[in-house]
């Protein structure tokens, strides 16, 4: 176990407490960069995605888990920004160009779902962001001039100072692994200024935060704001990669995978997007693979354990029914999100402490290390 | 011009008065105690001063401008700080980043200088960070710097609200209750950081308190409320013998 002894202000300021820190992360970037010339072309593809739902995850962070204002909507910042790249690239827009103008108009449309949700807190802000959601998803099917319609939009390769860069190239790789990188200083810097922890603070108690000086309807907007916008920029990083988008691509569905990622993941730290993310792409290849798979293996192990052929064969195609019912994604959705809520609340990244302080303290781990002592008294009436 | 004053300062819900015009004024640099039996319109008084209540009628004035209209986070930003009767802490926080947001009224930065970290924006910390070591040094809170609030036992949180609101330099400090829940010993520490606050850092002190023997000890003036009147008013051994107090507390 480390023991840091500070000595200056800037200790407590510090990205990197201390030297291993800058080791750790340092490999990880190295392996990160190298990653193009060593992996797969599918697990490049992969890799993308988990950076751009990382990028989401962060995003929603800042929302959820940071200022404690819970959104359903994200798919809705998602496509916002995807379609707003699809449209100015029709008008030749360079695209730093409308990158930056995604992120901006996200923002700002951000800002406007803000201001109605000062007044609602949790379950009711889920039910008015969904339902933002649900109306941007009709007005992209509606508003034909602009998004085509159902009939959805192609997007281009984005090029980048007229080098055209596409959507499997590793340079497209970088491009969304820097936007990851970028999101998150730029979420630590924040975290560790005033304004972060005034999002903590509200967070955690209005009243306490208003007494406190904290004008708390200008920072939830800007918490709202910040994490639209940043949502927005992970949306035109995802149209490209797909290189089409039509609206139903931005579902409630994705909302919750945005959840999942945070959730699972663990909402105290931003390590908990990136791991939530891996989970959250990882898992549809994973699902894919029991389903094509798990009737033979099934049917096998009935086999071995001296079951007819005939018997094999009828267990074999009732698993295959099952595993392609409609909808049994959401509900393995569903059941992973009770799980965790359930048995590991901190999340993957909150696993991933308790293992290591276990061998850090180790034998003296004890079990209720984690365990948060239950509030009793806590004024409700000043709200 | 008293530095801070309450004029005909009512709080009705309903038919309920729950505070009646009220008036009283706060001289700079004293400890003035409001004193009363539970449901008196103490805390009423002091969530009307912070805004968290909207005066039915009367106003409010501090340094002789009317505060009576201003939205709660100005409150702070005039150097009014509070705690609370109930400890209201950012319960998943760190001890250090809840004493930081009570720096959060001399926070200059803009947003996009935070998003970079720029060095003004570090300079600015370093100042922020080195106010909170000294209430921490001053409030004996070192132990605890790097714990999460929900780990801390009710004493503790106490004194950090206390040590949040002194964090933001405040001109006048509102202490709700300050000794509720505490043992004797950490009641004893209590008055003696309230008498510090006014010699050492020049704070004007309005508090709400039951224990008698610490209204005593500290205050220069006591204010006794009853149904959200103000019975008697004056030092603490005048107002302790005042008729209408005693019937208040004993009954007739």
């Amino acid at each position: 176990m480390r023991f840091l002894f500070k000595t200056d202000y800037e200790d407590d300021i510090k990205l990197f407490p201390h030297s291993g820190y800058v080791v750790t992360y340092g490999v990880l970037l190295a392996l990160l960069l190298i990653a193009p010339y060593v992996l797969s072309s599918y697990l490049m593809s992969q890799l993308v995605f988990v950076c751009i739902y990382a990028t989401v995850g962060v995003a929603l962070l800042i929302l959820t888990g940071f200022t404690g204002q819970a959104s359903l909507g994200h798919a809705a910042f998602l496509a916002i920004g995807a379609y707003t790249a699809a449209y100015l690239q029709k008008y030749n827009v360079p695209f730093p160009v409308y990158f930056l103008a995604a992120g901006l108009l996200t923002g700002i449309i951000g800002a406007m779902v803000g201001f109605p949700a000062l007044r609602l807190t949790g379950i009711y802000l889920v039910i008015a962001t969904i339902s933002f959601a649900l109306i941007v998803e009709e007005i992209l099917a509606r508003w034909e001039s602009v998004t085509n319609g159902n009939e959805g939009m192609r997007v281009k390769a984005l090029s980048l100072l007229g080098v055209a860069v596409p959507r499997d190239s590793p340079t497209f790789y970088f491009l969304c692994l820097a936007v990851l990188v970028l999101t998150i200083v730029g979420t630590l810097n924040l975290l560790r200024s005033p304004t972060g922890r005034a999002f903590v603070a509200i967070r955690d108690s209005e009243t306490a935060a208003r007494s406190m000086g904290v004008n708390v309807a200008l920072y939830k907007v800007k918490s709202f704001a910040i994490s639209a916008a940043i949502t927005g920029l992970a949306g035109v990083l995802f149209a490209h990669k797909l290189s089409f988008i039509s609206p139903e691509m931005f579902t409630l569905q994705l909302s919750i995978e945005f959840i999942i990622v945070i959730l699972i993941g663990g909402t105290f730290s931003l390590h908990g997007a990136v791991l939530g993310a891996i989970f959250i792409v990882m898992i549809d290849p994973f699902l894919t693979y029991l389903k094509d798979d798990m009737p033979g293996i099934i049917a096998g192990i009935a086999a071995t354990f001296g079951a007819g052929s005939a018997t094999a064969g009828n267990i074999q195609s009732k698993v295959a029914a099952f595993a392609s019912l409609n909808g049994l994604k959401g509900a393995i959705y569903g059941i992973i999100i009770v799980l965790f809520v359930l048995f590991e609340p901190l999340g993957l990244y909150g696993r991933w402490l308790k293992i290591k302080l276990f061998f850090q303290l180790f034998p003296l781990y004890k079990r209720a290390t984690f365990k948060r002592q239950k509030i009793y008294v806590k004024s409700e009436r000043n709200r | 011009m008293s530095y801070f004053r309450a004029e005909n300062l009512s709080l009705h819900f309903g038919g309920l008065k729950a505070v009646d015009a009220v008036s009283f004024a706060v001289e700079k640099g004293e400890i003035l105690s409001i004193i009363g039996p539970n449901g008196a319109g103490k805390s009423s008084i002091f969530n009307l001063i912070s805004r968290i209540y909207r005066p039915t009628s009367g106003r409010i004035f501090f340094e002789d401008q009317d505060i009576t209209e201003q939205p709660p986070y100005d409150i702070a930003k005039l150097g009014i700080a509070r705690t609370f009767q109930n400890i209201e802490l950012f319960e998943n926080a760190t001890v250090l980043s809840n004493l930081l947001v009570g720096r959060h009224r001399h926070s200059t930065t803009q947003l996009w200088q935070e998003l970079l970290f720029l060095p003004s924006v570090r300079a600015n910390e370093k100042v922020h960070r080195r106010r909170v070591e000294q209430v921490i040094e001053l409030l004996d809170l070192e132990p605890y710097r790097d714990k999460l609030i929900s780990g801390l036992p009710y004493g503790v949180r106490k004194v950090i609200e206390l040590a949040r609101a002194l964090c933001s330099e405040p001109k006048l400090i509102l202490l709700d209750e300050p000794s509720s829940g505490l043992n004797v010993e950490e009641t004893d520490d209590m008055s003696f950081w309230i008498r510090d606050m006014k010699s050492e850092l020049g704070v004007t002190v309005l508090m709400v308190e039951h224990d008698m023997a610490l209204v005593n000890r500290v205050s220069d003036r006591v204010i006794a409320l009853n149904y959200g009147r103000v019975l008697a008013m004056g030092s603490p051994a005048e107002v302790q013998q005042h008729p209408d107090v005693v019937a208040a507390y004993l009954g007739t």
